[in-house]
């Protein structure tokens, strides 16, 4: 990439200290504050702190809610990105919009929606429990939340990569006797799956975080459906700043764990697919 | 994307072309979910604020508290992204446009605000200006309240819609490149000159996307202001903590009827944001390899 040499454009002094400056006292400084807190613990404290049954009992429930909300995700988004890409149909230009209502809608508000929809007396859920599908108040109403607020991440970055396939390869392989299905599984799939991939680990890195839409459908009873943030809150209701902020450690080691993979990720997406990352 | 669409469709290529029970299966599936999990919950938010019937709808938004949650989320909002987008501009312009050490470090720490829990933005705040905080002792000795208060929701609220602008942007002015504005400094702009008349118009597009974005977030957001908030009613409630309040006392009318002017938040934004992207496919140039 052909790059502008320094000093020519205005303004690097100004823009490099008011992002540094800004960056500092927003983020860096608060976010510090919390692996500062927890420096002050004894390893063994710190340790009671974090792998308390009741804390173990939430990140089971975090991380394996999350795990399958974003496999849910992945197979349901990669579905709606083929369609959207290689299909027509009546109002897909709605549907393609759609798409980011999660990411859009507060998520307070897709919380009581979901509620609504799932609860005994709900839209669905009526129906459902007489099946013995009790989905809200419980850990499959967490699963649903997640897979609410995930979706978009598949579809987005699964979408573009899709688009700008070519459609060469694909026919080349029929035309040296491929089936379809060995098109879609050894052309096409290999392709998509670094974008499946990073797809994943973001809807599964927001999802692990996710507080808003899970904690009115999720019945929040400690040890069954209570996730990780939600005991950051109650230890904090309870003025145990020290036990909030050391549970909060580990989330964060873990979110910044997240992080570099998706970094990683994304470039090995942009080199296979000679796009930028965006 | 412009080759996409000009090459021959799907449809007409024998190759790649699903055949149409697959193609059934294909919409049926994604449609379904779709309709399920997405266009459901949307469509229960309107129709159970209305359940109640119209009037107890507008009593519900005209209510006292209400209105001072609706103005509480505006406040914040109106402080919360501008600030960042006048950082957005900058690191965007600072990160595309100048070589420096540390600036893929840079770019990493600018995206962190999106991988830390919303719970964990408002605890950080407690730590450095609540009562137990490093700041907390001073703040109170010259009575000055920022945890349980506004100025921690606008801080948290910062916080969580942070990256919005400047990762609008990064790729946007990456991809446009300087030569622009290097001929606009050779003809004898002022630096301001060339921001106002030629970076400006380059980006407006980019940049009303991360502002509707931005914005969204901010008027949205629940776990991190629910941590600093305080949750008192007519003075410390936004928007979605006075649907939470209103839900948890089994209003459920004025919660969804609160909670429906979030949504059709939402879908204005969806709207401008997807006549943006129509409006930009054609102009936006293709990234530099």
């Amino acid at each position: 990439m052909r790059r502008t040499t320094p000093r020519v454009l205005p303004g690097f002094g100004l823009s490099l200290g008011i992002t540094v400056v800004y960056l500092t006292l927003i983020v860096l400084i608060p976010l510090s504050a919390v692996f500062l807190k927890t420096s002050g613990l004894t390893f063994e404290r710190f340790w009671a702190l974090t792998t308390s049954p009741r804390v173990l009992a939430s990140y089971r429930l975090t991380f394996g809610a999350s795990l399958l909300a974003a496999l849910i995700d992945v197979v349901f988004g990669l579905i709606l990105a083929w369609g959207l890409v290689r299909h027509s149909f009546p109002l897909k230009r709605l549907v393609d919009a759609l798409i980011d209502l999660p990411f859009a809608l507060p998520t307070a508000v897709a919380g009581i929606a979901l509620t609504a929809i799932y609860a005994k007396n709900g839209w669905l859920g009526q129906y459902l429990e007489p099946l013995g599908l009790k989905i809200a108040f419980g850990p499959p109403g967490v699963v649903v939340a997640l897979m609410f607020i995930g979706l978009p991440f598949v579809v987005r970055t699964v979408q573009p990569v899709l688009e700008d396939l070519e459609l060469e390869l694909e026919e080349a392989a029929a035309t040296l006797g491929a089936s379809r299905w060995q098109i879609v599984r050894s052309v096409v799939l290999p392709t998509l799956f670094p974008a499946i991939l990073t797809g994943f680990t973001l809807a599964f890195a927001r999802a692990v975080g996710e507080y808003g839409s899970v904690i009115f459908i999720a019945g929040n009873i400690p040890m069954v459906s209570e996730i990780t943030p939600l005991l950051i809150i109650t230890r904090l209701e309870q003025y145990d700043y020290v036990g909030a902020t050391a549970i909060a450690t580990v989330m964060l080691v873990i979110s910044f764990a997240l992080l570099l993979a998706i970094n990683g990720l994304q470039a090995w997406t942009a080199r296979r697919t000679g796009r930028l990352a965006t | 994307m412009t080759a996409a669409r000009n090459r021959t469709p799907f449809e007409q290529r024998a190759a790649t072309r699903d055949p149409p029970w697959i193609k059934a299966l294909v919409l049926g599936v994604g449609l379904s979910f779709f309709v399920v999990f997405l266009l459901l919950p949307l469509i229960a938010v309107f129709v159970e604020a209305l359940r109640r019937g119209l009037d107890v709808y507008f009593a519900a938004l005209v209510e006292p508290d209400a209105q001072a949650a609706i103005r509480l989320t505006l406040l914040v909002a109106s402080i919360a992204v501008p600030l960042n987008v006048v950082f957005g501009i900058a690191a965007a312009w600072a990160v595309t446009r100048f070589r420096f050490r540390g600036k893929q470090l840079l770019v990493t720490m600018i995206d962190l605000p999106f991988s830390v829990s919303p719970v964990i933005a408002g605890l950080i705040y407690v730590l450095v200006f609540g009562a137990q905080g490093w700041f907390g002792p001073w703040l109170q000795a010259n009575d000055i309240k920022v945890i349980f208060a506004v100025p921690g929701i606008v801080l948290a609220t910062i916080f969580v819609t942070f990256p919005f602008v400047a990762r609008e942007l990064i790729p946007l002015m990456e991809a446009q490149g300087a030569d622009e504005e290097e001929a606009a400094l050779v003809l004898g702009a002022s630096g301001w000159q060339m921001f106002w008349r030629v970076t400006l118009p380059n980006i407006k597009w980019g940049l009303l996307y991360g502002v509707i974005l931005c914005n969204a977030r901010a008027m949205g957001e629940f776990g991190a202001v629910s941590v600093v908030s305080g949750h008192v009613r007519g003075q410390t409630n936004t928007m979605p903590l006075h649907v939470e309040i209103l839900y948890n006392e089994y209003q459920f009318a004025a919660a969804f009827a609160v909670a429906s002017l979030l949504a059709l938040l939402a879908l204005v934004t969806l709207a401008i944001k997807t006549f943006i992207g129509w409006r930009t496919t054609d102009e936006r140039p293709e990234p530099n390899p």
